[in-house]
């Protein structure tokens, strides 16, 4: 398998030293050039998840496999992209996709990929602009740039179009499909947005919360590009929004069973 | 332009204000001197060279001093920065030494080193490093986590990480550190010169009110508080925001 994630498990503890569990025994297999979907509530550890597959965080119990080579720390091998773009504000829009290809590529080399990469995201004409002169969608077209540039095997997606208005995110996504055709990636994809999560993806893993699981795992084969309105969409939209509807209710009875008690 | 018409009135009123007291003679002349009389004052003093070679001697102090306090705190600062256990264990004797005014240095540095210009650069340098110590502390600790996050998947750790992602992202803070340096020190470096014995413009102020020349003495401080305000507008506020902007910290 490409990707494996085996009996995952992830606790925290706060500073009285009792430990809290965001989830555990997490089995997931995810094929090469697939696009796959983290979705659920907040506080279902998907986030979490995506951060252990980028080594950022420590692994409580199980593993992650990249190709069969076990996932210790963050590498160049996993590509990144944040909610917030991240990107260096003293180094310009270039210098920014250049930063992971430093010591790896030959300088003409690096530069002719951030060339590219950079016309793959219609970044060309701003190469050397500064980060803060650009808008948050162009901001995060760096960053899916610059993750890019270095060839990661997987490229990790921890809600990057969350903090942007619906027109821009609506062009990000055609342009994250056409990227994704052309580059062959694997994508892992967190969101909680049951219509993006349908709109871009080839399967939709569904988590729930307290503890922390997988309750669903969809297969989408619908032609792309897919519209809202499809039937097909519409249809599978609702079922996954039952499924999570008994998640968000339960944690809301929690928080406000929580509020009555104190 | 509109804006210069109006601090030049400013001025005029003040000074107007100034000739109205001599005036009216509710001090004596002696200690109380009309603005012409230390104009001219100003004047002789930058004529004869007296001026002139006090601040030259002034600078050379604030130089060496703040120099070294910028190295020394930088030092200190990213000591504080990167090490927890450092942080926890000196951090508040930081604050407590930068609350303590230089002037409270002198006896010290006198005692020590004599009646030297040493012993006015180790008064300066006292002064600008603690509060560069600080700012560069806060500067190592203001590095938003979220970049180096981001740098980590890139492969960058450790000194790589330090250097490429750490030292760029704290230049803003940095130069606050430097700036507020620069001011600590030119006023350690007054209360340094002015109990020493000389060179310097703070042992000019005490030997003109040694000899009731008030007139210098208000020169004096009018030249002191010139420079204060035109290096740190000039230079270093300048800097400061061009480094801010730069960084996308400020909005143009």
């Amino acid at each position: 398998m490409f990707l494996a994630v085996d009996n995952l498990g992830k606790s925290f503890s706060d500073q009285d030293d009792e430990s809290f569990e965001v989830f555990s025994e997490i089995d997931l297999n995810i094929e090469e050039n697939q696009f796959v979907s983290l979705l659920g509530p907040s506080g279902c550890g998907k986030s979490t998840l995506l951060s252990m597959v980028a080594g950022l965080e420590s692994i409580s119990k199980g593993s992650i496999k990249l190709e069969g080579e076990e996932i210790k720390k963050a590498g160049p091998d996993r590509g990144m992209v944040f909610q917030s773009p991240s990107l260096f504000p003293w180094l310009n829009v270039k210098e920014n996709v250049l930063f992971p290809l430093k010591g790896h590529w030959s300088k003409q080399e690096a530069s002719e990929r951030a060339d590219r990469f950079l016309k793959m995201v219609h970044l060309s004409r701003f190469k050397n602009h500064y980060t803060h002169e650009l808008s948050g969608g162009m901001q995060q077209r760096v960053a899916i740039a610059r993750a890019l540039a270095m060839d990661p095997k997987v490229l990790l997606m921890d809600e990057p179009f969350g903090a942007l208005d619906e027109q821009t995110r609506h062009i990000l996504h055609e342009e994250l499909m056409k990227i994704w055709q052309e580059t062959q990636k694997t994508i892992l994809f967190v969101t909680h947005s049951i219509q993006e999560a349908i709109k871009l993806s080839d399967r939709v893993v569904v988590m729930g919360t307290r503890p922390g699981r997988i309750i669903a795992d969809f297969t989408i084969d619908l032609p792309r590009p897919r519209k809202r309105e499809d039937e097909e969409v519409i249809a599978l939209e609702r079922k996954v929004m039952d499924l999570l509807e008994g998640e968000i209710n339960k944690v809301l009875k929690e928080e406000l069973s929580h509020e009555v008690s104190y | 332009m509109k804006l210069a018409i109006k601090r030049i009135a400013f001025l005029v009123v003040v000074l107007g204000i100034w000739q109205l007291i001599y005036s009216i003679g509710i001090f004596e002349n002696i200690v109380f001197p009309s603005p012409s009389k230390v104009a001219n004052a100003l004047y002789t003093g930058f004529a004869d060279g007296d001026f002139v070679k006090a601040l030259g001697a002034s600078f050379r102090h604030l130089f060496m001093g703040l120099f070294l306090a910028i190295l020394f705190g930088t030092t200190i600062g990213v000591l504080l920065g990167k090490s927890r256990q450092a942080d926890e264990t000196a951090g508040m004797y930081l604050i407590a030494l930068q609350s303590i005014p230089s002037i409270v240095w002198v006896p010290l540095a006198i005692m020590l080193f004599g009646f030297s210009e040493f012993a006015v650069v180790f008064v300066v340098v006292l002064g600008g490093t603690f509060v560069m110590a600080l700012n560069v502390r806060i500067a190592i600790h203001s590095v938003p986590p979220q970049l180096i996050r981001a740098a980590r998947t890139m492969g960058t750790n450790g000194i790589p990480l330090f250097f490429r992602i750490e030292v760029p992202s704290s230049i803003p803070y940095f130069m606050t550190g430097i700036r507020l340096a620069w001011a600590f020190s030119w006023r350690a470096l007054m209360a340094g010169e002015l109990l020493s014995n000389g060179p310097g413009l703070g042992y000019s102020l005490r030997y003109a009110q040694d000899y009731a020349r008030m007139d210098q003495v208000i020169a004096i401080i009018i030249i002191i508080g010139v420079i204060g305000a035109v290096v740190d507008q000039l230079v270093f506020s300048k800097l400061e925001k061009n480094v801010m902007r730069r960084w996308g910290l400020l909005k143009t």
